[in-house]
């Protein structure tokens, strides 16, 4: 490391050290660090683009000693193989509509939630809150058992119910604390205005404080949705017909449309790469608002 | 928020102890009650999906039940099922494996994370492409990660091997999900992958909360910035790190879709974790009594870990919260 040469230039005075750095070893630590930066970068991108190449290959090239990188030419033959399953379409239409129902009814359940911690004193508030941070580090094989016991004796295994409660539950933590830590940011003055006015204080939530936190909401929306989408345990235990599987569970017992010998690699790959690609596209539209939502989450945990 | 004081009386307001009916404590007394209304359908749900449940595994675990038969007999079998934990050598291997797949990879995160966090703490061209590939592995499904990981991993055509052929670096393919002592670490390298950049993004946050005048002050003062980093950085990162640890660690203890996916638990039961040992007893051995007890001390272990890190965390997160 750098280590002598730092201390002797931190020692000097600032102007002093300025000039001792001279443009060579600028251009050094310069060119070092982004050296660094891209093989981070590449790092945490080369399994998704490895998978996405795989999936561009013919079945006959993907099984070739040595590899050939590059598919040529790029194929979309996976690509129709997999939309030819009604297995597959059904998952992405399941997948879909679990954590989008889910992740609107956590923004509902968790804003008033949020709302109350926020502005409110109530009797049982600090019982609440520990009950929302031992919800986000509960294990869910902890009441796997009776959840799916009940479930089937209320006849809801394979009813998309069975899964948008559990996700409901587990989502709520992330959607309250980014929620909470949007509205008491919001001045307080505003609603209080409003209630001056004649509204009483619920009509001030939602027409002042739910639309000045609509970024927050948005943000939380879409941490909401991408845990839901991602959820594995709950969807493999409660749906069992093929119908009701949703894309996580799909692509874990892929089997592929012909049980040929080879394991179906081009089209695994092809449906991780239409899996992903929602969430992909929400990170990179949304990648700021992203970070925000996780960081308030996870520090003021 | 208020002082204890305050809360007090307007807890005594709310049960009418005080019998303050001024304008004052009209609205305390309405505020309570929206606050309780506002907050009743998350507290409701949490307690419908969760403790009740989770009161029922631990009733259940008292319990002989069967799902192999329709009309089994389910006997109250008192502790029996925690004995036979006490001398189940599955349990005990799954302990082992959850162990050392939490220990090396929250290790490796930590160490990997810090010093990703510290080389990107700054502003440069290309910093939100950055942010974006960072988020990738976060976003990535857990399970397709694992479908992608046992493709790299492949003994004749994974990449992984014609890689390190190609740089040498072995001659012959390594098969990886074959051998036990080989495969724990495959998943473990898989997990590092996944995680790595979360770890990274909490703690440049945390980073970024740090004052520059304290290092330009630490400079003055003539410290190394090695010297820096262990006085100014780390004791000003603690909270920060240990949050991040917590719900890292957590998030390990209760690793089910990686192993269940990319090995399912093998080769053998060498990378069984304690969560895919429980859902195996419930759902392939369909017992459901001893799953209950093994779900109660998964849950245990979660409460144990997460009370030392909340001990140890103690009064700093108090005075960051709000």
């Amino acid at each position: 490391m750098t280590a002598p040469a730092n201390t002797v230039s931190v020692r000097a005075l600032p102007t002093a050290a300025l000039s001792r750095r001279t443009r060579w070893t600028k251009l050094f630590e310069g060119v070092g660090f982004y050296v660094f930066v891209v093989a981070f970068v590449i790092f945490c991108l080369a399994p998704f683009t490895w998978t996405l190449l795989t999936s561009l290959k013919s079945p006959a090239t993907i099984f070739e000693v040595p590899i050939r990188y590059l598919p040529n030419p790029p194929d979309l033959v996976n690509y129709f193989g997999i939309f030819a399953l009604d297995r597959f379409r059904w998952a992405l239409v399941n997948s879909a509509l679990v954590a989008s129902a889910a992740t609107a009814i956590s923004l509902i359940i968790g804003s008033l939630c949020a709302y109350a911690i926020a502005r409110l004193n109530f009797p049982f508030k600090n019982l609440l809150l520990a009950l929302v941070l031992a919800i986000a580090m509960f294990p869910g094989i902890a009441i796997i058992g009776p959840l799916f016991r009940q479930f089937n004796a209320w006849g809801l295994t394979n009813n998309y119910l069975a899964l948008i409660l559990p996700n409901v539950t587990f989502t709520l933590p992330i959607c309250i604390w980014v929620l909470t830590a949007f509205f008491s940011e919001l001045p307080a003055e505003l609603e209080e205005s409003a209630r001056v006015d004649g509204c009483t204080r619920l009509q001030a939530f939602y027409k002042i404080t739910v639309p000045l936190a609509a970024p927050g909401v948005f943000t939380a929306a879409i941490l909401l949705f991408i845990q839901a989408w991602n959820e594995f345990l709950f969807a493999r235990t409660f749906m069992s017909q093929p119908e009701r599987l949703t894309a996580t569970v799909a692509i874990a017992q892929f089997e592929g449309a012909d049980f040929a010998a080879q394991y179906p690699w081009g089209q695994i790959t092809a449906a991780s790469i239409v899996i992903t690609l929602p969430l992909v596209v929400l990170v990179l539209l949304f990648q700021r608002r992203i970070i925000s939502g996780l960081t308030a989450g996870a520090v003021k945990g | 928020m208020s002082t204890s004081a305050g809360r007090l009386t307007r807890r005594l307001a709310f049960v009418g102890l005080l019998g303050v009916r001024g304008r004052r404590g009209a609205q305390e007394h309405a505020d309570a009650r929206l606050g309780l209304l506002m907050a009743a359908p998350a507290m409701l749900t949490i307690l419908l999906i969760a403790v009740i449940p989770l009161a029922q595994t631990i009733q259940d675990s008292l319990f002989q039940i069967s799902l192999k038969f329709e009309n089994a007999p389910r006997p109250f079998v008192g502790l029996d099922n925690y004995r036979a934990l006490l001398s189940d050598d599955s349990w005990f291997n799954a302990l082992r494996v959850t162990g050392l797949v939490t220990l090396a990879s929250v290790a490796a995160e930590l160490v990997l994370g810090m010093i990703i966090a510290l080389l990107i703490n700054r502003s440069f061209r290309g910093r939100g492409i950055v942010r974006a590939s960072v988020l990738v592995p976060w976003a990535l499904t857990t399970v397709v990660a694992a479908k992608m990981w046992a493709w790299i991993y492949d003994g004749r055509y994974g990449v992984a091997n014609d890689l390190l052929m190609r740089l040498h670096l072995i001659d012959q393919p390594i098969i990886f999900l074959v051998k036990p002592e080989v495969t724990i670490w495959a998943m473990i390298g898989a997990e590092i992958w996944k995680t790595t950049p979360f770890m990274a993004l909490l703690l440049l946050a945390g980073l970024q909360l740090i004052p520059n005048e304290l290092y330009e002050a630490t400079a003055l003062d003539g410290a190394s910035r090695w010297q820096a980093f262990w006085r100014v950085t780390l004791p000003l990162m603690k909270p920060t790190i240990l949050v991040a640890l917590l719900f890292r660690t957590i998030d390990a203890v209760r690793m089910f879709d990686l192993p269940r996916v990319l090995t399912n638990g093998g080769p053998g039961k060498s990378t069984e974790t304690v969560v895919l040992y429980t859902y195996n007893t419930f759902f392939t051995s369909l017992n459901f009594g001893y799953g209950s007890t093994l779900a109660v001390a998964t849950f245990l272990i979660v409460v144990f870990v997460s009370f030392i890190y909340i001990k140890v965390l103690g009064a700093p997160t108090q005075g960051a919260r709000r």
